[in-house]
C-alpha cells in the first residue's frame, strides 16, 4: 500500500470519528466543531516541539575535528613519504 | 575484529575534485581496515583539478588490485555513480561514502561488526543518537536538518532516525534491487534509498557515526536545498 494512501485512511478515520461525535452529541456541538483546529494546532505544536527539542540537543562533535587535523598530519606524512603528491595548491 | 570473517567489502567513492580528500581517504581507509578483504572503487567524474593522477599514484602505492580507478567523462550525478561503481564490484557487501573526509573510516569497523552481529541487509550510519554528532554548522544548517528530519519521521515512518545520511553498508545484492527503483538526484537520492529499503522490508541497522563538515574545497549545498528536499518529500510519499 502506498504510503499517502495510509496516511488518508488514517485522516478519513479521525474524520468519521468527529462526524460520529457531531452526530450523538456526546459533548456539546459548538465544542465538536473546534476540534479540528484543536487538532491541527496540536500537530503543529508537537512539530515546532519536536524541532526544538532535537535543536537543544544537538549532538555535536568538536573533538572529532581536532582529531581529523591530526589523522591528516599523519596522513599527509605517510603519503609524501611514499611518493603521493599531496601538496595544496 | 574477532573470528574469521571471509566477506569481501567494495568500498565506492564517487570524487569530482577531491584530489587532497581521496589520498587521505585511502591512507585512513588502510589504516582502520587491516585483518578484512575490501577494495576501493574511485568513481571520478572527470575531474579538472587531477583526482585521477593522484589515484593513480596510490595504486603504485596499495596496488591496483585494492584501488581500482572507474572515471566517467563528466559529472553525471550521484546516483549512477553508484551503479557505474557497483558493476565493477567484486565483493558481496559494498560500502557507500563521501570523498571529502565528513565521513571517517574509522567507523568502517563498527558497521562490518554490526552487520555481522546481526545479519542486517543495510547498516546506516547516523548523526542524531548517542556517540553520534556534528561538527562545522551553525545554527541555520542545524534548524533545517532538525526540520527536515522532523518532517520526515512525522510523514514517512521510515524506522530509522537519519535519512540523509549517506555513509551506509548494503549487502550488494540489495544494493542492486534498491538502487534500480531509485530516480531522485542529490540527498534526497540517499532518502529515497533508505525509505525503499525498509517498504521492501529490508533488515536495517544503525550505527552511530560523527560527521565532520568538509575540511578541504568548498561545501557542494545550493540555496534550493529545502524546495529540492519538500519535492522528495512529496515524491516518496505518492511513490512509496
Amino acid at each position: 500500500m502506498k504510503h499517502i494512501v495510509k496516511i488518508l485512511t488514517l485522516l478519513v478515520a479521525i474524520t468519521g470519528f468527529w462526524i460520529g461525535l457531531l452526530q450523538t452529541s456526546v459533548i456539546p456541538q459548538s465544542h465538536t466543531w473546534l476540534l479540528p483546529i484543536y487538532f491541527v494546532v496540536s500537530l503543529g505544536c508537537y512539530g515546532l516541539l519536536m524541532v526544538g527539542i532535537g535543536l537543544m540537543c544537538f549532538p555535536t562533535c568538536p573533538q572529532e575535528a581536532l582529531l581529523l587535523q591530526e589523522d591528516i598530519t599523519e596522513a599527509k606524512e605517510y603519503l609524501k613519504r611514499n611518493a603521493v603528491d599531496v601538496r595544496s595548491d | 575484529m574477532e573470528g574469521k570473517n571471509n566477506n569481501k567489502y567494495s568500498i565506492i567513492v564517487p570524487t569530482y575534485n577531491e584530489r587532497m580528500n581521496i589520498a587521505l581517504l585511502v591512507y585512513l581507509i588502510f589504516k582502520h581496515l587491516r585483518d578484512v578483504d575490501f577494495e576501493i572503487i574511485v568513481v571520478d567524474d572527470g575531474s579538472p583539478d587531477g583526482t585521477q593522477e593522484i589515484v593513480k599514484q596510490l595504486q603504485q602505492l596499495y596496488g591496483d588490485d585494492r584501488i581500482l580507478l572507474r572515471p566517467r567523462a563528466k559529472k553525471l550525478g550521484l546516483g549512477t555513480a553508484y551503479i557505474h561503481g557497483l558493476k565493477h564490484a567484486s565483493g558481496n557487501f559494498v560500502v557507500i561514502m563521501d570523498a571529502d573526509l565528513s565521513h571517517h573510516p574509522k567507523y568502517l569497523p563498527s558497521f562490518i561488526k554490526k552487520q555481522l552481529e546481526t545479519g542486517a541487509s543495510i547498516v546506516t550510519g547516523t548523526r542524531y543518537v548517542k556517540g553520534g554528532g556534528v561538527h562545522g554548522w551553525n545554527l541555520m544548517r542545524k534548524l533545517t536538518s532538525r526540520g527536515a528530519n522532523v518532517l520526515a519521521q512525522t510523514f514517512l515512518w521510515p524506522g530509522v532516525s537519519d535519512l540523509t545520511g549517506s555513509f551506509r553498508l548494503y549487502k550488494k545484492s540489495v544494493l542492486e534491487d534498491v538502487i534500480s527503483s531509485c530516480v531522485s538526484k542529490g540527498y534526497v537520492f540517499q532518502m529515497e534509498m533508505i525509505v525503499r529499503a525498509s517498504r521492501k522490508g529490508y533488515h536495517i541497522e544503525e550505527v552511530p557515526i560523527t560527521f565532520v563538515d568538509r575540511v578541504f574545497g568548498s561545501s557542494k549545498l545550493g540555496g534550493s536545498e529545502i524546495v529540492e528536499y519538500l519535492k522528495g518529500l512529496a515524491y516518496l510519499l505518492l511513490t512509496t
